[in-house]
């Protein structure tokens, strides 16, 4: 196991220099001046530019420019928002729980349907029940979640007036910030009603985020038990005279969770990319707005740390999830 | 004999044609989907016949006005008119020109760029596949949709660049299945053959090993396809794709979010059309994918 670990770290280090330098050669293939992008400023006199320029690092040669960046990264020095005058990743970790929560609930709600879902159509294949979930998932896959999210909007916070439209808490309620989480930050500040008020922001959104993930899951879950339940030992064990919940729950789902791990576990990029449209949608203030919000205010720096980061994260999680596989299918481990 | 012999290859290929058929059909779905997709075609093409209004024409009198069924609803806009006065249904026929465009446009530069590499990968491997694959390793590290922003934002925005930038966020999932089909290939004693009778690399690669790799392409191209209607249209929604006043779905979208709550079917129609075009080519993908490839079984 050691090796395998060691083995998929060091595959991790090409991949992260390869994303280090598309971060670092994004800024200066941009259209315009790189330093006046960088600073954020304009129509600078020559002696301002020279300044910006060795304050950047850019009168250096670019294989010194890409050392430095890459040394700053390692310092945890991901530059300043030309907005804010923060440090990028003071935003990022600030930002950050927001998207995780979100996040969260979506693959935990994708799972908790999806799973036994998958199961069930596979279980009863042919039946009206596998007709009519396979489909639902197929429309579930192929969503324009940000359509759907407006939709949702129209019916639940327009038409009944259920839901708030956007935002994470009412404006009514007001409290420290102890772990990010809205659900247990309103939980711990004892303020009647915050608590609601956190998870009625928080529903549409996750809803909406987990749509894909929840198809895929669903999908994956019924062909890797239909997979499973056609092998020999779930025949055998059958053929024993054991109770088919048993053969079921214990003999076929628990083999065919192994793919379906893989595949929750893979949609972590997926949902990433659905929450640059779900946070815009629902004004969320996680990251997928921030980057949405800094492309467009030509906020540079944040821009090529957010893709850093946001990528970085993406690797990691890839990674545990290879961890995740090998730990409980020893095959995997030994190629 | 040239002759029976090309008589005999057109046999085979109609053969093979039917025996697709065959399997095609199986799948309902997908007999559905390829319908619906061959009347989005048509639309397409036809648009400019089919459509009552011209798509950009802005009617001044009849702002937001609802689709015909509903009180205040006009005949000559059936589905309506959105914030400017412009006819839905003209809109939506012309969108479906953007659709198959970008789905085409996308795909093509993708297949093409990803059977280069991925051939080049798998046919030489060493450094030069080590080298490809790492590549294509840190483009897949980004969420797709993410990195088409970025590049959008680094060339411009706008269409042809939002279909250049979706198109390299693709182009990895061609290379490794190709990659992936040539090294299974070339262990085959055929291409064995092929380099004894003195086959150079270009042939080997293009004529004897491609040919025998296109199944998963193609399975792979119509999710592509799907996936790129799908994105074209989110960057588009986020005003990074096609520009206004383009009668672009995903565009057409953008502008109507601020009348949510006002005019619903300035948002319904638009997303409508993305979802069933999306679904049609995603149900052909599944009804492709048991017909060409007998090892996914049908699931």
């Amino acid at each position: 196991m050691v090796r395998f670990l060691l083995a998929k770290l060091l595959y991790l280090i090409p991949t992260f220099l390869g994303i280090t330098i598309i971060a670092f050669g994004f800024v200066r293939i941009l259209p315009g001046d790189p330093v006046l992008l960088m600073a954020g400023e304009r129509g600078v006199s020559p002696e301002r530019h020279a300044e910006l320029s060795a304050q950047l690092g850019f009168d250096k040669p670019v294989v010194m420019q890409y050392l430095d960046f890459l040394w700053r990264l390692l310092h945890g020095d991901f530059g300043n928002s030309l907005v804010t005058k923060k440090p990028v990743l003071t935003e990022f970790l600030a930002l950050f729980p927001a998207t995780l929560e979100l996040g969260l609930c979506a693959i935990l709600i994708a799972t908790l349907v999806g799973v036994p879902v998958g199961v069930l159509a596979a279980i009863k294949r042919g039946s009206w029940f596998d007709q009519v979930s396979m489909t639902t998932a197929l429309v579930g896959f192929s969503m324009p979640i940000f359509w759907w999210g407006l939709l949702l909007i129209i019916f639940f916070s327009g038409f009944l007036g259920w839901t708030p439209v956007s935002g994470r808490i009412s404006l009514m309620y007001f409290f420290p910030q102890v772990t990010g989480f809205m659900l247990i930050d309103s939980l711990l500040s004892g303020q009647q009603g915050a608590f609601i008020s956190a998870v009625s922001h928080l529903i549409l959104p996750s809803v909406v985020l987990a749509t894909i993930p929840l198809a895929v899951i669903a999908r994956q879950t019924r062909s890797a038990m239909l997979e499973v339940m056609g092998e020999d030992y779930v025949r055998t064990a059958r053929a024993k005279g054991m109770p088919s919940r048993r053969v079921i729950g214990v003999h076929a789902l628990r083999n065919a969770m192994i793919p379906v791990v893989t595949t929750i576990g893979l949609q972590i990029g997926v949902l990433m990319a659905g929450a640059i449209l779900t946070e815009t949608i629902f004004s969320w203030p996680g990251i997928g707005k921030w980057m949405i919000d800094s492309i467009s205010r030509r906020d540079y720096p944040v821009v090529q740390s957010g893709l850093l980061l946001i990528a970085g994260m993406v690797m990691i999680v890839n990674l545990l999830v290879d961890l995740t596989y090998g730990l409980i299918n020893p095959r995997i481990r030994a190629s | 004999m040239s002759n029976t012999a090309e008589l005999s290859t057109a046999a085979i290929r109609r053969q093979m044609l039917a025996e697709f058929w065959f399997y095609f059909r199986q799948n309902r779905g997908a007999v559905a989907g390829l319908f619906v997709f061959i009347l989005l075609v048509l639309t397409a093409v036809f648009a400019s016949v089919l459509a009552p209004h011209d798509p950009t024409a802005q009617y001044r009198d009849a702002l937001l006005l609802p689709p015909v069924w509903q009180e205040g609803g006009r005949a000559e806009f059936l589905l309506g008119t959105d914030a400017v006065g412009r006819d839905m249904l003209s809109r939506l026929i012309f969108g479906a020109q953007y659709s198959l465009f970008i789905g085409i446009v996308v795909v093509s530069i993708a297949l093409f760029g990803g059977i280069f590499i991925g051939l080049i990968a798998g046919f030489f491997r060493g450094w030069v596949d080590a080298l490809i694959m790492r590549v294509m390793d840190v483009i897949l590290a980004f969420p797709s949709l993410l990195l088409a922003l970025v590049l959008v934002a680094v060339l411009g925005p706008g269409l042809t660049n939002a279909m250049i930038a979706i198109a390299i966020v693709y182009q990895p999932h061609f290379a490794r299945l190709t990659r992936a089909a040539v090294m299974g290939e070339m262990r085959r004693e055929y291409v064995t053959a092929a380099r004894v009778a003195g086959a150079g690399n270009i042939r080997l690669m293009f004529k004897t090993i491609l040919p025998n790799c296109l199944a998963p392409l193609i399975v792979q191209a119509t999710l592509s396809f799907s996936a790129a209607v799908l994105d074209s249209a989110a960057l588009g929604f986020l005003g990074m794709g096609a520009q206004p006043p383009a009668p672009e779905w995903g565009t057409m979208l953008a502008e109507a979010r601020e009348f949510i709550l006002r005019a619903w079917w300035v948002v319904t129609f638009p997303g409508l059309a993305i979802l069933v075009s999306v679904l049609a080519i995603n149900m052909m993908g599944d009804g492709l994918r048991d017909a060409l490839d007998p090892k996914l079984k049908r699931s």
